[in-house]
């Protein structure tokens, strides 16, 4: 995006805003245990906030997160839920059971720390795609 | 040809319209899913996935190969997205130039 709708103001209420909306997105995807909430919601928090910075700051405040590494943050996402899955298979369980996982808990926990898992997967692939699609409907027509 | 295509249009939703009264009410109590899978839902999930939240349990863990395809749908719109408007995924100055 070449031209951020950067000023004084709306600077001002990006930096306070930023930080609270990132711990927002922490919360919603690690209480989604207990509250509502969860990957897709968490993720959508995060991309927002990468797309505000974007929105008031333009190009220079990428954090690092490019189309290409957007993409592959969201490929990423994908590969870490699927590779849970195929972990439960490898323990001789169904593809996607988490009590079969060898961690030191019960089988509840080992359930609810599988949950947490594949939640973080679904919180990249919805960020990377978000970010990611907004780069490329921002980007369209640039020539570089 | 057009006119083929508008009785098979009509046809399938008539019968759609049709079969709509066998379905049942929306939260009826004495539906089949509500009187096998709900319950067990409520009453073992919390015990069997140490997660209070059901919607939780239910999406990501009885539920979770499908939220799986949920995950690729919203990745392949990305995807789609990028191969559509045909943008560059590497940033100018990176990697090798033409």
């Amino acid at each position: 995006m070449k031209t951020p709708f950067g000023s004084l103001l709306l600077d001002a209420a990006c930096r306070l805003m930023v930080p609270f909306i990132l711990l927002f997105a922490l919360y919603v995807v690690a209480h989604g245990h207990d509250s509502p909430g969860g990957g897709f919601q968490g993720g959508t928090i995060l991309a927002a906030t990468m797309i505000l910075m974007r929105m008031v700051h333009g190009q220079e405040h990428l954090w690092g997160l490019h189309r290409l590494s957007a993409l592959r943050l969201a490929c990423a996402g994908i590969a870490l839920y699927a590779g849970i899955g195929l972990l439960s298979v490898l323990w001789q369980g169904q593809y996607l059971d988490y009590g079969v996982l060898p961690l030191p808990v019960s089988t509840a926990r080992a359930h609810a720390l599988g949950i947490l898992g594949i939640e973080i997967g679904v919180v990249m692939a919805v960020a990377g795609v978000f970010v990611l699609m907004f780069d490329a409907l921002t980007a369209w027509g640039e020539d570089d | 040809m057009r006119a083929l295509v508008w009785l098979v249009v009509l046809l399938v939703g008539s019968v759609l319209i049709y079969a709509e009264g066998g379905l049942p009410r929306l939260g009826d109590a004495h539906a089949p899913p509500a009187r096998h899978v709900s319950p067990r839902y409520i009453e073992r999930s919390h015990t069997e996935t140490g997660t209070p939240n059901f919607v939780t349990a239910i999406l990501a863990d009885y539920r979770a190969y499908d939220t799986l395809g949920e995950t690729t749908v919203i990745f392949t719109a990305g995807l789609a997205c990028v191969l559509i408007l045909r943008v560059q995924l590497q940033r100018p100055g990176r990697g090798r130039r033409p």
